[in-house]
């Protein structure tokens, strides 16, 4: 059961990542990526993080996708065109991200990892909970999540200094 | 499902994240790969995370969403700004670093 | 008053003059500068009175002081100290250049009244006095030669007063560059010695010497042959004379000083004071004494046939200087110093008297305009006429009595050394001759235009201009002044010139062989050891003979020029014709300027305009430019990877990511 849900996670992750970066119109790379989030999702209630993947869905795939859907449908979805300025580029690419992917795939499947065991530690109860992981939050790592709230507010303030409609700039004619 | 397993997903996720900020041209798509590559990272931490049995790595993965949420604000308003300017949404008119 | 302090005050007064008319220069008035400058001279002058008393008070054997202010021997690695040494021939040389100083810085007051810079002229004057008596009281070799270089300098600031004046400044350049050749020759000389024995102390060196070095040994010989090019740059001896005719550009008073009395003859008291060096080399000495020949013939013949007034008594400088070389090579010391007192006396009171008649010619200094003068400037031609007398060595003059005891001395060592005295001979002849040509020249004949015109009370005017080439200059600072000064005019002329006249006439009256030797035992002391002076003596006998030579050689000379001048006018200009050659290679100073310039000049240029022109263009730019373009190559192949494509960066940073993946793959299998 559990390899049968795994699979269908793994697929529908893959599925929306190259979809992510093959589709040519930008709106549906963003639909592709909900579709890969919760995925993901999934796969997070596999590995016994439920309040993670609870917190993905609502936060990541609701919240922030939503954002990408109204800037996508504001910007416009602008065909890209074939021909790349770059020489090379088109090939290099996926050949780097291809030898990265065996590297790490070695990293892994190497006998660095055998240390762990395959199926991990016996875990306790209530481990991914909202209760654990509230308890951690604010015992352990409150730091962290103060610091998190902080990056949040700065992250709110350059959010609207960028979004300020600044007076229509003098066009100079000179160089770009 | 071995942790092995969620780790080359991990890996692959991630790799075909950085395939597609490389070869994409408009800033809206790449910033949805780095979004692909976050996520892969997190997958990687959950699953070290139930293999030690830790839950440190969710509060972890939290985090990183968290972040990963900042940048996305940011890179929006951005992208929104060029618009507005009409400064065309392609990477590759942004040339002013040719030496 | 103890004699070092004496020695030290002499230093001292030039040196406050020539610093207070410098910096005072704003506040000075003109005239209260050339006082302040002949008074310090004055005193230098006193000062050595001073010291001499201070000597003849000491027995003969203990005068020698030597007095040092400071000690250089650690800090500059080179054993030397600021030191002076006062003995019989520095207080000698002392009296000397501090006597005839003081007498032409007054002639000075008067000359150089109208010229603008005058001022800047005493500075120098005083300086060039304070260098040249540091030269003499130095007691060591490295003083010596920074009195020397100082010596140098100031010859070339005096020779190119008036700077505006591109003749002028040429030949101060000339008259430098030819001295430092000179000065290259001292300093290798120090070198040796520093090297050889350790010391540069004169009373070191000449100690240590005669232990150091066997006779003629290369070494002893190298240094006296290194010794010598200094002295015969300085003389103005063949080779390296060249410089003396063209210094005739600077004003009258200082050819008079510098290049007459005082300057020129550093390298006859620079072989006198070696003697001991030399006495071990011979070689080098007779190399010496032949130099000295044969500049002495040399300028003789030049002398015979140049046509400028000041040129002419400057060949007869080097020609006497030849004297005086030949004389404290060959172990005449005393002679040959003798020759230079009387010379400084008659040499400087002939340039006053050119002085004088050139300025009454406004300024011009062809002898074959001058003509009749006699009733115009008596005083000035008698002066000519005394100072003629004693450089032809008219029996009873001064320069009778040394010239002729310096041959006498070269008779009597026999041998070899009859040349020279055969040479100064013939020497004599020819001096008589061209002295009395300037006399019966200038002094007698239908007066000229410029003479009838100062016989009518009225000094002859005329457009300034530079009497070498003839281009119009005007009276400003940088050019002689507007006035012309003469001597009948102006009292401080009358009087220098007055004083050195009694020299010339009666200064011989101190060496009468026989009858009194004053100058000879007041330097005995100083040449004792050397073993000439005590092998050769002149008898009275053979002195009065040489003498009766002399004098017959002086009165053919002067016969000659009688008799071609006075008594058959024009047949110069005939003899001119038929030797047209032989007065062509006489007029143009034996081609010395032209062997010179293609001995040395022209290759030297030639190497500068190949250093200039090509190695400097293609070795040393093309190496400078070949590194810059190097490295502007090597960033144009770097520059590729600046594309400014930002997608191209971030594959460069994965494809950096994915190779230090490798990296650590293969570090940890």
């Amino acid at each position: 059961m559990e390899q049968v849900a795994f699979f269908a996670g793994a697929i529908g992750a893959l599925g929306g990542a190259i979809a992510v970066i093959a589709l040519r119109n930008p709106f549906y790379s963003v639909l592709a990526l909900v579709v890969h989030l919760f995925s993901l999702a999934g796969l997070f209630l596999l590995l016994h993080a439920e309040f993670v993947a609870a917190a993905q869905v609502v936060v990541y795939a609701g919240a922030v996708m939503v954002l990408y859907v109204f800037v996508a449908a504001y910007v416009g979805g602008v065909e890209e065109p074939l021909w790349d300025a770059i020489p090379g580029q088109r090939i290099l690419a996926p050949l780097i991200g291809a030898a990265l992917f065996i590297e790490l795939s070695i990293a892994v499947l190497g006998s660095g990892l055998k240390s762990l065991g395959d199926e991990g530690e016996v875990i306790p109860a209530g481990f991914g909970s909202p209760e654990a992981v509230g308890r951690l939050l604010l015992e352990r790592f409150l730091i962290p999540f103060e610091a998190a709230s902080l990056l949040l507010l700065i992250a709110a303030v350059g959010a609207v200094v960028l979004a300020a409609r600044r007076p229509a700039p003098v066009d100079r004619g000179g160089a770009a | 499902m071995g942790t092995t397993w969620y780790l080359v997903l991990s890996a692959l996720l991630f790799a075909i994240g950085a395939g597609g900020v490389l070869v994409r041209r408009s800033p809206l798509v790449i910033l949805l790969c780095l979004e692909l590559m976050l996520n892969s990272a997190n997958l990687a931490l959950l699953a070290f995370g139930r293999n030690l049995g830790n839950a440190d790595a969710q509060v972890f993965a939290m985090i990183v969403m968290v972040v990963a949420a900042c940048e996305v604000v940011v890179g929006l308003g951005l992208i929104v700004a060029m618009y507005r300017r009409r400064i065309p949404l392609d990477v590759d008119e942004a040339r002013e670093l040719r030496g | 008053m103890s004699i070092s302090t004496w020695g030290w005050l002499v230093l001292a007064f030039p040196l406050a003059g020539s610093l207070l008319i410098a910096l005072l220069y704003r506040v000075l008035s003109a005239k209260a500068a050339g006082w302040i400058g002949t008074l310090a001279i004055a005193l230098a002058f006193a000062c050595s009175v001073g010291a001499l008393l201070g000597l003849l008070d000491r027995p003969a054997d203990q005068r020698e002081i030597a007095s040092t202010l400071y000690d250089y021997a650690g800090a500059a690695g080179i054993p030397f100290d600021l030191g002076i040494l006062v003995d019989p021939l520095s207080v000698f040389m002392a009296l000397v250049v501090t006597g005839v100083s003081a007498l032409i810085h007054l002639y000075s007051v008067a000359y150089m009244g109208s010229d603008r810079g005058y001022r800047r002229f005493f500075s120098f004057l005083n300086f060039f006095v304070f260098s040249m008596l540091l030269l003499v009281l130095a007691g060591n070799y490295v003083l010596l030669i920074v009195g020397w270089a100082f010596v140098g300098f100031a010859s070339y600031a005096l020779i190119s007063f008036w700077y505006r004046r591109r003749t002028a400044t040429d030949a101060g350049m000339k008259a430098f560059v030819i001295n430092v050749i000179g000065d290259i020759g001292l300093v290798f000389a120090a070198i040796l010695l520093i090297k050889e024995l350790g010391v540069t102390d004169y009373g070191a060196v000449f100690e240590l010497a005669p232990e150091a070095f066997t006779a003629n040994e290369w070494t002893v010989v190298a240094i006296c042959l290194l010794l010598i090019v200094g002295a015969i740059a300085k003389s103005a001896q063949a080779p390296l004379h060249t410089w003396l005719a063209d210094a005739m550009e600077g004003p009258t008073p200082v050819s008079a000083l510098i290049h007459a009395a005082t300057m020129v003859t550093a390298g006859v008291y620079l072989i006198a004071r070696s003697y001991p060096l030399f006495d071990l080399a011979p070689t080098a000495a007779d190399v010496a004494a032949f130099i000295g020949l044969f500049t002495l013939l040399m300028a003789a013949t030049i002398a015979l046939v140049v046509t400028d007034l000041k040129r002419i008594i400057a060949f007869s400088t080097m020609s006497q200087i030849g004297y005086m070389i030949v004389g404290v090579s060959i172990g005449a010391y005393s002679a040959g110093l003798f020759h230079l007192m009387t010379h400084a006396f008659f040499k400087a009171l002939l340039f006053m008297a050119a002085g004088s008649i050139i300025a009454a010619m406004a300024a011009i200094q062809d002898i074959d305009r001058m003509r009749g003068f006699r009733r115009a400037m008596p005083f000035t031609c008698g002066a000519l006429i005394v100072g003629a007398l004693a450089l032809a060595g008219f029996p009873g003059t001064s320069g009778f009595f040394s010239k002729d005891e310096i041959l006498a001395f070269a008779a009597t060592r026999g041998g070899m050394y009859w040349i020279f005295a055969v040479g100064g001979y013939i020497g004599a002849i020819l001096t008589a001759f061209y002295s009395f040509r300037i006399v019966f020249r200038v002094v007698y004949g239908e007066p000229c235009e410029e003479a009838k015109e100062l016989e009518g009370g009225h000094l002859a005017h005329a457009e300034p201009v530079n009497p070498a080439t003839g281009e119009v200059e005007d009276t400003d600072v940088g050019f002689p002044g507007p006035d012309h000064h003469i001597a009948e005019r102006e009292w401080p002329m009358k009087v220098a010139m007055a004083v050195l006249a009694f020299g010339a006439l009666f200064g011989g009256l101190i060496q009468i062989p026989g009858v009194t030797h004053v100058l000879e035992s007041f330097l005995e002391p100083v040449f004792e050891a050397s073993p000439i002076a005590a092998t050769v003596h002149v008898s009275t006998t053979d002195a009065y003979i040489g003498m009766a030579v002399g004098g017959l050689c002086s009165l053919l000379g002067i016969g000659a020029a009688f008799y071609l001048y006075m008594v058959a006018p024009g047949s110069t200009l005939r003899l001119r014709d038929r030797f047209r050659r032989l007065h062509d290679f006489l007029f143009n100073r034996w081609y010395f300027d032209e062997l010179l310039n293609a001995l040395a000049y022209r290759p030297v240029i030639a190497c500068g305009r190949f250093a200039s022109g090509t190695f400097e263009r293609v070795v040393v730019d093309g190496i400078v430019r070949g590194a810059g373009d190097g490295v502007g190559g090597l960033g144009t192949v770097v520059r590729t990877a600046q594309s400014g494509f930002v997608r191209f960066y971030a594959l460069l940073v994965v494809a950096g990511l994915a190779g230090l993946g490798l990296y650590f793959l293969l570090a940890a299998s």
